[in-house]
């Protein structure tokens, strides 16, 4: 099986998240989304010389939902049980932003009429920000699928690509939200598997490290997800409080009659600036350490699915071995209980294979992504550093420099 | 001749006699100090005599230079002021004074020329102005520092007291470098004296910090927390930025109290400090008086100086309240985010311990050393915003009110002018009346009145007009220290910014390498 992780690195990776290196045979790409009330839509474009598609180019329109189908749909297929399923989409979510942009518009009648304007500019790009966030994750989504040798030959995948037609996948209803409720509850005992409290014997050592590797890793990962996006709030936060400081500077030294008014004049123009600073630093760093931690949570959860499937299928096989211990010596039902052995024999046997394979390109996709992020958060944090370090000389100097 | 007399300026300036004058407590500046031989004024309990001989720190006696002009000037005042003066009996209390006789140094200087005459204006004018010269320049040579709070005593009367020290090279103090142990009521108590004694003269006397009784009550309990420690900080600096503005006021910088507070080891305890002493409810009702007397005073305001400057610190106030508020909560916010970023690198360094790859892992964990050591950045920046922007802020919302306080007595001033100019004319028609009625003895009474009331219109016009001088002059000194107070802090406050960028670089670029070795 191809290892497309070592792979030329041509990809054109739209989400910095995943480092895609595809071939050109089939891409896929989001050209375009809309936000209505209270969905998106999304414009998913492909282009491809393979012959499973009717066109080269084409495009459909897309909901979450239809995503959702789809990924849920290669869960459920037995042939990719040894696979790392994608992650799916987190849904679109525009309430917090809808409802901060909701009160702004209600009015506080002691905010001056830029001040407004300012937080109003600041609202609307947060919900821009959110927007292209959710197209982002849409789309590597389907970009890995794209990706990967396997799953991109799968037909649903052909489907959702290609169907001009609404695929009718509407939401769950009480039957499959209680169905995804039972799942959840044979999960856990898969917990109890992958945990090793049911006392299964793992006997390759390999499994047996990135079992525990992964549970510990995607606990603390998700720590650290979540605590990085409290300092990008908080960042955030703190840019926000520059609004009314420079909004109270500008008043003081428009009232001046002294040397001051140049001061505050100058000081305020400064905290605007560096307002827009702290503002870029706080979605930078959501981007490159909050956005990135968050897919490599859930990606550690994909994994850690594949461990429980693999498990299973061990378990699968252990029990049939006892079964035809047991026709062995009842010499009763041999043949089938041999060959029933012999699938689970070779089910686990595949699964392991392929997943081993997942699994170490799951980390080295991991690295290098990692690396990529944080060399990029660096930079950036250095770009910015410097950049209001020169705003603030240039206003200290001009400060000093006054009688 | 009286109008050529002018106090001596401060700093170098001194005579050389107002050594010998160490252990007499006297209110009178050098001017009269040099009068007498022998004090025979009341001495509040101060300087014990140890102090007097360790003048070989004082300032250099020998260097003292003395323009000609001066020396005639003492020696005329030698045979004009009498000891006697009845101006001297309040004064030299060490309660507050009753707040009836204006103090000013020119009161001292002038009271040969009419018993109760308050002012020579035009002379006062040049002096102050002369002593402004000096004082802008280094002449004004005088260090303020409070530091070492240290708890005394247990419980509920246990206390706080700070070491206050004074580096100067102004010979008016006995030293050039002591230090006192003063507990916050003897700050309140100062501020007091010098309240009672300036206010309603117009000088704009620099508020002391706020009481605290939930602060406080954490400390005298004995809890050891932060908040506390924080507390204590942000008081303690309070206190000496309170300090240092007082003794930068040239006319405060001269007064006993004042000096009596940075340099006597014992200072009678300020009971009447205390928030809910009797002397503490007297001064809130009296508050409740003065607001209720100000809205109902309608001032004719011949000089639109007045008027405008009342506007200019009206608007100036509302700013600064705004401002404040926005920057408190900049600090605030920064505080979170500083416990965020710890919150942060401790769990990035946990996924460090997790990774499984080794120059990822160690990249992570350097990650998280960079976000600890940039949550000390983001707290040291929070204190620099705190104790440099927002407490400039809060005490300039005070000095205003302070200055509000000081157009607010010349109001005052105005009303009882104005009520004296009604009496007079009042009993001018009673003496009208007498004359008709033909009472020989009720009309001597009547003139006898009039000549009281008028002097008393003269004496209210007098004041007036030198509470509206020395007002103009304090708002133009108040106006060029606040310039420079917001100046010098602003740039502080700069730098400290531009600081923590610098940090923040030195960090990151530590850390790219790592990122960029991890293979």
């Amino acid at each position: 099986m191809e290892t497309y992780a070592e792979a030329g690195k041509e990809g054109k990776p739209s989400c910095a998240s995943v480092d895609l290196q595809g071939d050109s045979s089939l891409q896929v790409e989001i050209s375009d989304a809309v936000s209505e009330r209270d969905k998106v839509k999304f414009t998913v474009q492909t282009k491809s010389c393979l012959p499973d598609f009717a066109q080269t180019e084409f495009s459909v329109v897309r909901q979450h939902e239809e995503f959702i189908w789809l990924h849920d749909a290669y869960v459920e297929n037995e042939e990719y049980a040894g696979l790392i399923i994608p992650p799916a989409p987190p849904r679109p979510d525009f309430e917090a932003s809808r409802e901060k942009l909701q009160k702004l518009g209600e009015g506080d009648s002691s905010v001056t009429r830029e001040e407004f304007a300012k937080m109003k500019q600041e609202l609307e790009a947060e919900y821009l920000a959110i927007f292209k966030k959710t197209v982002a994750m849409h789309e590597v989504f389907l970009q890995r699928l794209a990706a990967h040798p396997t799953l991109r030959r799968d037909h649903n995948f052909f489907v959702f690509l290609e169907y001009g037609q609404d695929l009718s996948v509407r939401g769950k209803n009480r039957k499959e939200l209680l169905g995804g409720f039972l799942r959840n509850i044979v999960k856990s005992a898969d917990e109890a598997l992958i945990t090793g409290m049911s006392g299964l014997k793992e006997v390759d050592d390999f499994f047996e490290h990135e079992r525990t590797f992964l549970l510990e890793y995607h606990t603390r990962i998700r720590d650290a997800c979540l605590r990085a996006d409290r300092v990008m709030r908080a960042h955030k936060c703190l840019a926000d409080d520059y609004i009314p400081i420079s909004a109270a500077l500008s008043s003081l030294g428009t009232q001046e009659v002294n040397q001051l008014r140049t001061s505050f004049l100058k000081l305020a123009e400064l905290f605007e600036r560096l307002r827009k600073l702290e503002g870029r630093v706080a979605s930078d760093e959501d981007l490159k350490l909050s956005d990135m931690l968050r897919y490599y949570m859930r990606d550690s959860q994909a994994a850690k699915d594949l461990l429980y499937r693999r498990l299973r299928a061990l378990a699968d096989y252990e029990n049939a071995n006892k079964a035809l211990d047991k026709a062995r010596t009842r010499n009763r039902e041999v043949r089938p209980a041999e060959s029933h052995q012999q699938l689970c024999c070779q089910r686990f046997e595949r699964l392991s294979d392929s997943a081993k394979q997942e699994l170490m390109d799951f980390k080295s996709r991991r690295v290098s992504s990692f690396r990529k992020n944080l060399i990029e958060l660096a930079e950036l944090e250095l770009k910015h550093a410097k950049a209001s370090t020169l705003i603030l000389r240039n206003t200290l100097v001009a400060l000093k420099g006054e009688p | 001749m009286a109008a050529e007399r002018e106090p001596p300026p401060l700093g170098d300036g001194k005579p050389t006699d107002f050594e010998d004058l160490e252990d007499g407590e006297d209110l009178f500046t050098s001017t009269v100090s040099t009068l007498e031989s022998s004090p025979s004024s009341p001495e509040p309990a101060s300087l014990p005599a140890e102090d007097i001989s360790a003048n070989s720190n004082g300032p250099k006696p020998t260097e003292v230079v003395l323009d000609d002009d001066r020396e005639d000037l003492f020696a005329e005042a030698t045979e004009e002021v009498s000891l006697d003066s009845p101006e001297r009996e309040p004064i030299l209390s060490s309660e507050p004074s009753p707040a009836v006789t204006p103090v000013t140094p020119t009161t001292l200087i002038a009271p040969r020329i009419e018993s109760k005459s308050m002012s020579a204006p035009v002379i006062f004018d040049r002096s102050r102005e002369e002593i402004e010269e000096a004082a802008n320049g280094d002449i004004f040579d005088i260090e303020i520092g409070v530091s070492d709070p240290e708890k005394v005593g247990d419980g509920m009367n246990a206390y706080m007291a700070y070491r206050v020290t004074t580096k100067t090279s102004l010979s008016m103090f006995s030293k050039s470098e002591f230090s006192v142990k003063r507990r916050f009521s003897d700050f309140l108590g100062l501020h007091s004296k010098l309240a009672s004694k300036y206010l309603h003269v117009g000088y704009i006397v620099p508020p002391a910090p706020e009481k605290s009784i939930v602060g406080m009550t954490k400390v005298k309990v004995g809890k050891e927390d932060s908040s506390s420690t924080e507390f204590v900080e942000k008081r303690r600096a309070a206190l000496e930025r309170y300090l240092q503005r007082t003794v930068k006021h040239p006319t405060l910088l001269q007064d006993p109290d004042l000096r009596q507070f940075l340099e006597s080891s014992e200072l009678p305890r300020a009971v009447n400090t205390q928030a809910l002493s009797g002397a503490g409810i007297l001064r809130m009702v009296n508050k409740a008086a003065d607001a209720v007397n100000k809205m109902t005073i309608k001032m004719n305001e011949s000089d639109a100086w007045f008027e405008e400057k009342q506007q200019q610190f009206e608007n100036l106030d509302q700013q600064l309240r705004k401002l404040h508020v926005s920057v408190e909560a900049l600090v605030c916010h920064r505080k979170e985010l500083s416990a965020n970023t710890a919150a942060f690198a401790k769990s990035a360094a946990m996924l460090g311990n997790s990774e499984d790859h080794t120059a990822l892992s160690r990249a992570l964990s350097q990650l998280a050393e960079v976000e600890e050591k940039i949550d000390q950045l983001h707290q040291e920046q929070a204190f620099a915003d705190f104790y440099m922007f927002s407490e400039l802020l809060s005490d300039y919302i005070r000095l205003i009110a302070a200055v509000k306080g000081v157009f607010d007595h010349r109001m005052k001033c105005w009303q009882k002018w104005e009520d004296a100019q009604i009496t007079l004319l009042k009993k001018r028609e009673a003496e009208a009346k007498m004359m008709v009625a033909n009472k020989p003895d009720k009309l001597q009474q009547a003139k006898n009145e009039i000549r009281e009331w008028e002097a008393k219109v003269q004496q209210g016009e007098r004041d007036f007009e030198q509470i509206s001088k020395t007002i103009r002059k304090e708002v133009g000194r108040f106006e060029k220290e606040r310039v420079k107070d917001f100046k010098t802090v602003i740039i502080k406050y700069l730098e400290s910014l531009v600081q923590t960028q610098q940090q923040l670089i030195k960090y990151w670029e530590a850390f790219l390498p790592e990122a960029k070795a991890i293979a």
